[in-house]
């Protein structure tokens, strides 16, 4: 019971009151702005040469008004902006008329999951495993060659490397589609045919955020194993005669990986905000193409729902993770 | 100057040193510059680069060399705005929190860890379509600064904590000294080294997220920075015309940029960590 008072309840109510923090920022940023989507809307309309009448104008804007969840005074808005959130409504897409931003979202969540937790996954294993042997072995000559190449490709800002992976594979040489998620006119199915469409169209994004992201990996594994590799117990573990695997893979691995795990989390969190650029580079389907199209719109309501999604994703994976830590670690205790 | 040289050793910290040196003479030639960056059609479009046109000319009839000149320097301008300020509001949160500890640390961290958690880029993205009228150079360094603070402030605040625990606290603390100077003056010179690189990594921060946000499209396209250069290139389909010296001059720009500015703040923290230090001196 200690653990549920003590820890469990007040890590519980931070939890709520981020989510509540963000959320409540993600509400009034647009309220606080003088643009007034109703009247960009009306503009739209008018600038396609549609005539109203004022009558029939006086009923859109109400319309309008109501459909957006913008009637009443800020408060009654913020309740009921509440009300709907809790339902798990996100209201309806302003540009994409009269789509719901939650089906919007349903459709383009799996294209980016599926991308992402795999090139998350790829990279963060493959940089933890070069970087721990790169840590380990400092001195060797292949240690310190893949240093160098992580020096130059972690400052790479992400944009000019996939341009440059599109423009090599896709124009130059086309082993690799330009663009989309799936050929076109493919039809979802679980054969063997449309899976490898699937996968031939997302190996140069999947590739971009694996080479990216494993140059990150590999820069904070390979100091934190070079830091364990320099305390006093293993050291201690040497000079004792302990079997080389058996520090490396216990001592050393074991400790280093602690941090890391954190930085997974934290990953796995980021991906609900979708890979925005990725998806814009390469014309990929999911969430960050969906976000850069109501960009442009101005769609507000569903930028805020991919926020608000993503607010609740990155706090879930952290509340999740500090849960389940002891696991990892079995000097943390909840007691 | 003994630093200097100890650092000038790393080949990283030399080479970012002459890259950046080169950057800034480059954003300083703006102010010769014999063009205005906001007019369009003042040479002739689509000049490949000659003699009169170092880096050739793009599709808006604009200089591409003195039109860089203009990006690096608005870029650096931007950056600067952003590490400064954030600079400054992390400080004070740190060491407020640091040195007060109690509730106050417990709110100051409870907002920074807010900020650290929410997705900022689509705060940013939000902010930069609502505020896209009164966006300038200095509102966008200042809305990066707002909010980019929070992991710093964390910094700065644990090595108070432990500075708070030292032997001359306690000292200065029973000779008379006050907060305020005790934290100013005894505190200040021990954060310096952290406070100076992670202002280098703010600004690069910052330099990235400017040019994300002209990408898409949520910049003033008049002002010419990095990121409004690669847009107008990339509108225009510089890539597919085969007008490389239009896109490679910001793509350039930028890697050398990043590069520089992540090489130097890795030297310098590598060099401020002694443990470091001596497997590098002693390699």
């Amino acid at each position: 019971m200690t653990f549920v008072k003590r820890y469990l309840i007040p890590r519980l109510i931070q939890y709520f009151l981020v989510i509540w923090l963000g959320i409540t920022v993600v509400f009034f940023i647009p309220r606080l702005t003088p643009n007034d989507p109703v009247m960009k809307m009306i503009d739209q309309m008018r600038a396609r040469g549609s005539t109203l009448e004022p009558g029939a104008m006086d009923d859109i804007i109400e319309d309008l008004t109501q459909m957006y969840g913008l009637e009443g005074s800020w408060g009654e808005q913020y309740v009921d902006f509440w009300a709907r959130l809790v339902q798990g409504d996100f209201g309806v897409s302003f540009f994409q008329f009269p789509a719901r931003v939650n089906d919007l979202i349903a459709v383009a969540l799996p294209w980016t999951l599926g991308l992402l937790l795999t090139a998350t996954a790829i990279s963060w294993t493959i940089g933890n495993i070069t970087g721990g042997l790169a840590g380990y072995y400092t001195r060797k000559r292949w240690s310190k060659a893949l240093d160098a190449v992580a020096m130059v490709i972690r400052p790479l800002p992400y944009y000019v490397f996939a341009f440059i992976l599109l423009l090599l594979f896709a124009y130059v040489v086309r082993w690799f589609p330009i663009t989309g998620g799936a050929s076109l006119g493919a039809i979802p199915t679980f054969s063997w045919d449309y899976i490898k469409d699937v996968l031939w169209h997302s190996f140069l994004p999947g590739l971009s955020l694996v080479v990216l992201g494993g140059a990150v990996n590999f820069q904070i594994m390979k100091l934190l194993v070079q830091n364990v590799n320099a305390e006093s117990y293993v050291q201690y573990a040497k000079l004792g005669g302990v079997t080389e695997d058996r520090i490396v893979g216990k001592y050393i691995i074991r400790n280093a990986m602690l941090p890391q795990i954190t930085g997974l989390a934290l990953s796995l969190g980021q991906i609900f905000s979708g890979a925005l650029i990725t998806e814009i580079v390469f014309g990929y389907p999911g969430l960050g193409m969906l976000l850069f199209r109501a960009i442009a719109n101005g769609d507000y309501n569903l930028i805020m729902g991919i926020t608000i999604l993503s607010i609740v994703g990155i706090t879930t994976a952290i509340l999740i993770l500090d849960l389940t830590y002891p696991l990892f670690d079995p000097r943390v205790r909840y007691t | 100057m003994k630093v200097l040289r100890d650092l000038f050793r790393d080949y990283r910290f030399t080479i970012s040193f002459i890259v950046l040196v080169f950057i800034a003479i480059m954003a300083f030639l703006s102010f010769f510059s014999p063009y205005d960056p906001t007019l369009w059609n003042v040479v002739p479009r689509d000049m490949k680069p000659a003699a009169e046109y170092v880096l050739g000319t793009d599709s808006n009839g604009q200089d591409i060399f003195w039109q860089a000149t203009f990006a690096v320097r608005n870029s650096l301008i931007i950056s600067l705005i952003s590490g400064l300020v954030s600079r400054v509001i992390a400080i004070l949160v740190g060491m407020i929190a640091g040195y007060k500890g109690g509730n106050v640390d417990r709110v100051l961290m409870f907002i920074g860890d807010s900020l650290l958690v929410i997705p900022l880029f689509l705060i940013f993205v939000m902010l930069a379509m609502m505020l896209r009228e009164v966006m300038n150079l200095v509102t966008l360094g200042l809305m990066l600064a707002l909010f980019g603070w929070a992991w710093d402030a964390r910094l700065i605040r644990s090595m108070v904590l432990s500075l708070r625990e030292r032997d001359f606290t306690t000292t200065a603390i029973l000779s008379g000294t006050g907060t305020l100077k005790l934290v100013l003056k005894e505190y200040m010179p021990f954060t310096m080294p952290l406070i100076f690189s992670t202002l280098i990594n703010n600004m690069s921060w910052a330099i990235g997220l400017e040019i994300t946000l002209a990408i898409i499209g949520l910049a003033n396209l008049n002002i010419p920075t990095l990121g409004t250069m690669l847009n107008w290139a990339l509108f225009y389909q510089s890539i597919l015309l085969g007008r490389w010296w239009w896109i490679l001059t910001p793509v350039v720009l930028s890697l050398l940029m990043f590069i520089a500015l992540y090489w130097l703040s890795v030297s310098i923290s590598e060099y401020l960590d002694p443990r470091t230090r001596i497997q590098r001196v002693g390699a």
